[in-house]
């Protein structure tokens, strides 16, 4: 006897889906498709001359070295935030999830820095690092450490590594904090009794139990390097000093934006869709599987 | 059920009312602009004197962010087809803007088809002849302008044995104040913000050598840079020598490293004369500003500055009824006793002749020097070619460009003629492309 409901016809699943695909299709493939198509343009500012060009914009690009030097920033910054951001979350998490006092407390306060704008967290670190008069670089150079991010690439890199991943450090807290709560107490209380030590019950039950959070969290966090950081970058640093700081995205903002050069500003957004794609492909195909769900 | 149905109707009764408004309503004039602070209440109470003096026309002014931001949201409303009538634009936009011809209403056209007075001559031409055509049209009207003046700490001065009546004139006596200087400010002898405005375009202007051929770019967009010429080079060098030991110190590209001024850090600083309200008002100590310094062994030198700051663009395609209350706006603001109200109220440098001539006879100057410094600048000498002003496409971001070398060459990366050779074929790429979009 088959007991299954069976929806005869097409149309019903189709609309059910109709607007959810409406959605995506209307605020996500529209602009990508746009980004395509003025990627194969030359066109001025204002819209008034448009010439078709193929793949101009695109050898143009690939024919400076300066690209591949900001792939290289981009690589370097990306895997500093996202390391950072998620290790100190998860430490972050791992404390608050003691039992304590205050906690309630401690957590709402680590939540909140995620409420800040991207720019106005760069505006924030820019004023607490302002090389001369800087409240933090005030101390840094009373202690004797030569603080410049003006000049120095080094020091600029680890000013908006800090601020981007102070920034999300209380998105990756919630959800590690919601894996760990999420854990079967009797699991930990059993090894706790069969004399593992807190260092080894972390490792071998623990972590392996948040992984499928660890990598939800990994995924997010590389989008979010490569496409939410640009604010940070522009008040703090505005990509200097010489390139230091400028990444992908933030080449992609000042091109378009300051240089009015829309064609080669999509280019680049269109190679950057691309990279973040096959990132995403490549952590679903090789990362997931070591993720025990 | 009833009810809402009813003042849903009403609402909608109300809507349409308000979008049929009669014919008696007043012409709106938007107006967008970057300022901000103490220069936004002049362009609110400007707005509201031009609405008072007169019921046919409102100017709307409209707050929209930084320069950039401004213009991008002019670019950005213009392609959506609802560009505002007045569009406020800094100085390095100026090509840009210019090279939109279906974009823009030229002022001296807009002013000769509305009937209004308008004699290009009665304007400084240091000011005007930045956004004027090589035939001395008018393209866009003038509206906040400043020069970059040095301005100096009277205090340091004195301490570290100088004399602050007498600063130092020519580039090798400030580094040689500089170092005195640094004796007692061991962070910064000297300092300069904005560091490609002063230490490319301005120097070039005040040696009166050209950054790019064909006038600076006035003659033609087919234009090249030349700053990796001997002066720019040699200067940059200078930095770069006096950055080892912080007698130079690097203040950032923009204006941002202003403070440094005014803390007290650097006693010796070069930036916009914009920068007067700010000194007033936050500087804890005896100050003053002088003429920019400029190299003795340059022929010609010091020529004239050029200036910085803003000025107002019309938008194309509005109705002609609009177009005659801009230009009833631009006679409100040419006005000499308006113009000598906001000199000497707000810093921003006069914009026709007569203002100036009266504010000198007012004898103002005698009590505040500092207002005149940048118009002494401007008018030291009757511009050639190579300090009218600068037009070229893109500078904006060529600004970035040429900073992002003068940073690889302080931090020793790359040595000044290197830097400087790449700040030119960089910025040639732009100036190419811009010259590609705008010749079709």
């Amino acid at each position: 006897m088959e007991k299954r409901v069976v929806f005869h016809g097409k149309l019903l699943p189709f609309l059910l889906l109709a607007p959810q695909l409406l959605v995506t299709l209307i605020f996500f493939y529209l602009p990508a498709g746009q980004a395509v198509w003025q990627s194969f343009l030359v066109q001025d500012a204002f819209g008034l001359s448009t010439e078709f060009v193929w793949f101009e914009n695109y050898q143009i690009l690939f024919s400076k070295a300066d690209y591949y030097r900001t792939m290289l920033t981009t690589a370097i910054f990306s895997s500093l935030v996202a390391f950072f951001s998620l290790s100190i979350a998860l430490l972050f998490a791992v404390q608050a999830d003691k039992h304590i006092k205050f906690a309630t407390g401690y957590k709402t306060l680590l939540i909140w820095p995620y409420a800040v704008a991207p720019a106005i967290a760069g505006v924030l670190w820019l004023f607490m690092f302002q090389p001369s008069l800087g409240l933090v670089s005030q101390s840094i150079r009373a202690a004797g450490f030569e603080w410049n991010p003006l000049l120095n690439q080094n020091h600029a890199m680890a000013l908006v590594v800090m601020a981007a991943t102070w920034k999300q450090i209380s998105y990756n807290f919630l959800f590690f904090l919601a894996g760990l709560q999420a854990i079967p107490k009797s699991v930990i209380e059993a090894a706790a009794i069969d004399g593992a030590t807190p260092m080894r019950r972390f490792w071998t039950i623990i972590f392996p139990l948040l992984s499928p959070t660890t990598f939800f969290l990994l995924v997010v966090n590389i989008v979010y390097v490569f496409f939410d950081t640009f604010g940070i970058i522009d008040a703090a640093t505005q990509g200097g000093p010489a390139k230091g700081t400028e990444t992908l995205v933030y080449k992609v903002f000042s091109d378009g934006k300051s240089g009015g050069d829309l064609g080669g500003s999509a280019a680049q957004s269109v190679v950057l869709m691309v990279i973040v794609i096959a990132l995403t492909a490549i952590q679903f195909r090789y990362v997931e599987r070591k993720v025990q769900y | 059920m009833n009810i809402n149905r009813r003042l849903l109707c009403g609402a909608a009764f109300a809507l349409s009312a308000l979008a049929t408004t009669p014919a008696f309503a007043q012409v709106e004039l938007q107006w967008w602009h970057a300022m901000t602070g103490a220069n936004n209440d002049v362009i609110v109470r400007l707005a509201e004197e031009f609405n008072q003096s007169q019921k046919e026309f409102k100017v709307v002014p409209t707050y929209k962010g930084s320069y950039p931001d401004t213009l991008n949201a002019g670019i950005a409303a213009f392609r959506a087809g609802n560009a505002p009538h007045i569009l406020q634009v800094f100085e390095v936009g100026t090509a840009t803007m210019m090279g939109a011809k279906g974009a823009i209403k030229p002022v001296q056209d807009l002013m000769k088809e509305a009937g209004e007075t308008f004699d290009p001559k009665s304007y400084l031409p240091a000011i005007t002849g930045y956004y004027s055509t090589v035939k001395g049209e008018m393209l866009s009207f003038p509206f906040n302008s400043s020069s970059a003046v040095m301005w100096i700490n009277k205090d340091q001065f004195r301490k570290a044995g100088l004399d602050p009546d007498k600063p130092p004139k020519t580039w090798p006596e400030v580094f040689e104040a500089a170092k005195k200087l640094k004796t007692v400010s061991p962070t910064c002898g000297f300092s300069s913000a904005w560091i490609t405005w002063l230490n490319i375009e301005q120097l070039g202007a005040w040696h009166n050598t050209p950054i790019g051929s064909k006038a600076n770019g006035m003659d033609g967009f087919d234009t090249t840079f030349q700053i990796n010429q001997p002066l720019f080079v040699r200067h940059l060098q200078n930095l770069m020598d006096l950055q080892k030991d912080k007698t130079f110190d690097y203040s950032g590209r923009t204006n941002t490293g202003e403070g440094r001024f005014t803390s007290g850090e650097c006693p010796l600083f070069l930036t916009s004369s914009a920068f007067f309200g700010n000194v007033k008002a936050n500087a804890k100590f005896e100050w003053t500003n002088a003429v920019m310094p400029y190299y003795p062994d340059v022929a010609g030198a010091p020529q004239n500055s050029i200036i910085g700051g803003a000025s107002l663009w019309v938008m194309g395609g509005k109705k002609a009824d609009e177009y005659k209350g801009v230009a009833k706006f631009f006679t409100f603001l040419s006005n000499v006793d308006r113009q000598v109200k906001l000199h000497t109220e707000s810093g921003y440098l006069p914009i026709t002749k007569a203002a100036y001539e009266k504010v000198k006879a007012s004898g103002f100057y005698q009590q505040n020097p500092h207002l005149e410094t940048p118009l002494i600048q401007l008018n030291n000498k009757e511009p050639t070619e190579n300090s009218r002003g600068l037009r070229f496409g893109g500078l904006v971001q060529i600004r970035d460009m040429w900073a992002e070398e003068y940073e690889a060459a302080l931090t020793g990366k790359k040595t000044a003629k290197e830097a400087m050779d790449a700040a030119v074929s960089r910025g040639n790429e732009v100036l190419r492309q811009f010259e590609r979009t705008v010749s079709r």
